[in-house]
């Protein structure tokens, strides 16, 4: 199977529509960490071992409960190019960990790109879905689903006191981590993302930027998690994630009132001057791209655009990435060509919604 | 919060350093971490959560002091050979027999981690029945405690019952 079925298009189908809270919430996720028992994780894994683990659970696909759930393609990262790689982790269907440093790694991918089931990542298994909008339970279910059908067929390691038995011990337990990418602009505007953020960190939950571990907020958007896999069922742990990002949600919708109440003018010639700069710049840095999409989308929750549609923005946020940049332009582009096609791109986008 | 050193990219790694009885808090921002790498020990090249799990996995539970760590660093998992003193640099187990081997030691880091020690949650289904039992079965003997405790003798018996009833049900398999 060919990874091309899968870095073709920015927005994933499961993106396209929106989803409940989407004008705050852009994507819920959750991924599940599993391993069989009586084989060394992928780390220790020899090449032998690695491949033993991708073929056991690659033949899973092929069972009928699969199947009732959906219609999955495997493609080896193996076959991969760096490029397919790239695109793949900027449209979050594989892990950054997966792409660069996998043994005998693959990824499971449904047609409609909401679930992906890595193989030889940190763990032995890795169960990956992801929502539109704010609809957590509806993740966890579906991956618990998936759980099921893979449980069904293998043994996991398991351990009646420690729980799902994981590579990393930040994941042990119910190997669960569930995330909401959030769209704060007003929040940051109006600099009280300072203050949330401890009490955020205070309650379990971690916040990063939109690529996981390590990487900083572009956008003004953030990814918030949980921290704590053991001695939570994955009911509490989920609750819990949900009733904090709710609040965050209602603190920035209570910001957006506020900024509108007090600085109309402001706002709206920030928003069009941004809109004006994406639909006529010749030259355009990502990090100028994020904060402009930013506001172009606030705009269009605050009713201030009307013209584009929210598809179109969650789709120029994968594409104005730079490895899908290299893919729509079918090469390798320095970073003034990456700039200039950028610009180009985002120009002919917004004019055509 | 943003980071103490740029003061533009938030912060994302928080942590307190004491020397000498003196406390100082930091918050920076990964690459800030990265060029302050004397900072932190071992993070020479860039940190990510295993190092900084490290610092806890040398973390000695019987509080006696450094002589007794060295005996904990020899401790090795039989069946991947990763020894103990390997497992806290890298902050990764090797195999799902090493939270076997390294039991004695990992209360207390899964305390500090997850400030639990004991998993609630999804149990597979395979193996599900047993081990649902024996968690009821302690849940009623906690319920059974406190109801003596508190004298309320009537709703104790009736706990104790339950209690005889599940335990057939699980000597019965």
């Amino acid at each position: 199977m060919e990874a091309h079925k899968f870095t073709e298009k920015a927005l994933s189908e499961w993106m396209r529509g929106r989803g409940p809270d989407s004008d705050i919430v852009i994507s819920s996720r959750v991924r599940i960490a599993r391993n069989l028992d009586n084989l060394p994780f992928p780390m220790l894994a020899t090449n032998q071992q690695s491949k033993e683990i991708l073929e056991r659970l690659s033949q899973v696909v092929q069972v009928k409960g699969m199947k009732e759930i959906g219609n999955f393609s495997e493609v080896l990262l193996a076959d991969m190019s760096e490029l397919d790689k790239r695109v793949l982790v900027e449209k979050h269907l594989i892990s950054p960990n997966l792409a660069n440093e996998s043994r005998n790694g693959a990824v499971i991918i449904s047609d409609n790109e909401a679930a992906s089931i890595m193989i030889n990542e940190e763990d032995h298994l890795r169960i990956q879905c992801l929502y539109p909008g704010f609809q957590l339970e509806e993740a966890w279910d579906l991956a618990s689903r998936i759980d099921d059908v893979f449980e069904e067929q293998v043994d996991y390691a398991f351990d009646e006191a420690r729980g799902y038995l994981t590579s990393c011990p930040t994941n042990v337990g119910t190997g669960i981590r569930a995330s909401v990418m959030i769209h704060l602009p007003a929040l940051v505007l109006t600099q009280q993302m300072n203050r949330l953020l401890p009490a955020i960190t205070q309650v379990g939950l971690a916040v990063r930027g939109i690529y996981g571990e390590g990487s900083e907020s572009i956008g003004n958007l953030f990814q918030i998690s949980n921290q704590i896999t053991l001695g939570q069922s994955e009911k509490e742990i989920i609750d819990n994630l949900h009733s904090v990002a709710r609040q965050i949600i209602e603190h920035e919708k209570a910001a957006r009132e506020k900024i509108m109440l007090e600085s109309p003018i402001r706002i709206k010639d920030r928003i069009r001057r941004s809109f004006g700069i994406l639909t006529h710049a010749e030259v355009m840095d990502s990090k100028e791209a994020s904060q402009r999409l930013s506001d172009v989308r606030l705009g269009l929750d605050l009713g201030l655009i009307d013209h584009v549609s929210s598809d179109v923005l969650n789709e120029l946020i994968v594409m104005s990435q730079t490895g899908f940049l290299q893919q729509v332009y079918g090469r390798k582009l320095n970073t003034e060509e990456r700039d200039i096609y950028r610009a180009a791109l985002i120009r002919d986008k917004l004019s055509k919604s | 919060m943003v980071c103490q050193e740029c003061g533009k990219k938030p912060a994302t790694l928080h942590f307190t350093k004491i020397v000498n009885g003196e406390k100082t808090e930091f918050h920076i921002c990964e690459s800030c971490a990265r060029e302050k790498g004397e900072l932190i020990p071992g993070t020479a090249n860039g940190f990510s959560i295993h190092s900084l799990l490290s610092g806890l996995l040398d973390f000695d539970p019987t509080g006696k002091g450094s002589s007794t760590s060295t005996k904990a660093q020899t401790i090795r998992c039989d069946e991947c050979g990763l020894t103990y003193s390997q497992f806290s640099k890298i902050g990764r187990f090797g195999c799902s027999s090493c939270y076997k081997h390294f039991e004695d030691r990992l209360d207390p880091l899964f305390k500090r981690v997850h400030g639990n020690t004991k998993h609630i949650g999804k149990i597979p289904k395979r193996r599900g029945g047993s081990i649902q039992n024996k968690r009821e079965l302690e849940e009623l003997k906690k319920q059974l405690q406190y109801r003596i405790i508190h004298e309320e003798f009537e709703d104790a018996a009736q706990i104790r019952d339950q209690i005889r009833e599940l335990e057939k049900r699980i000597s019965a398999g």
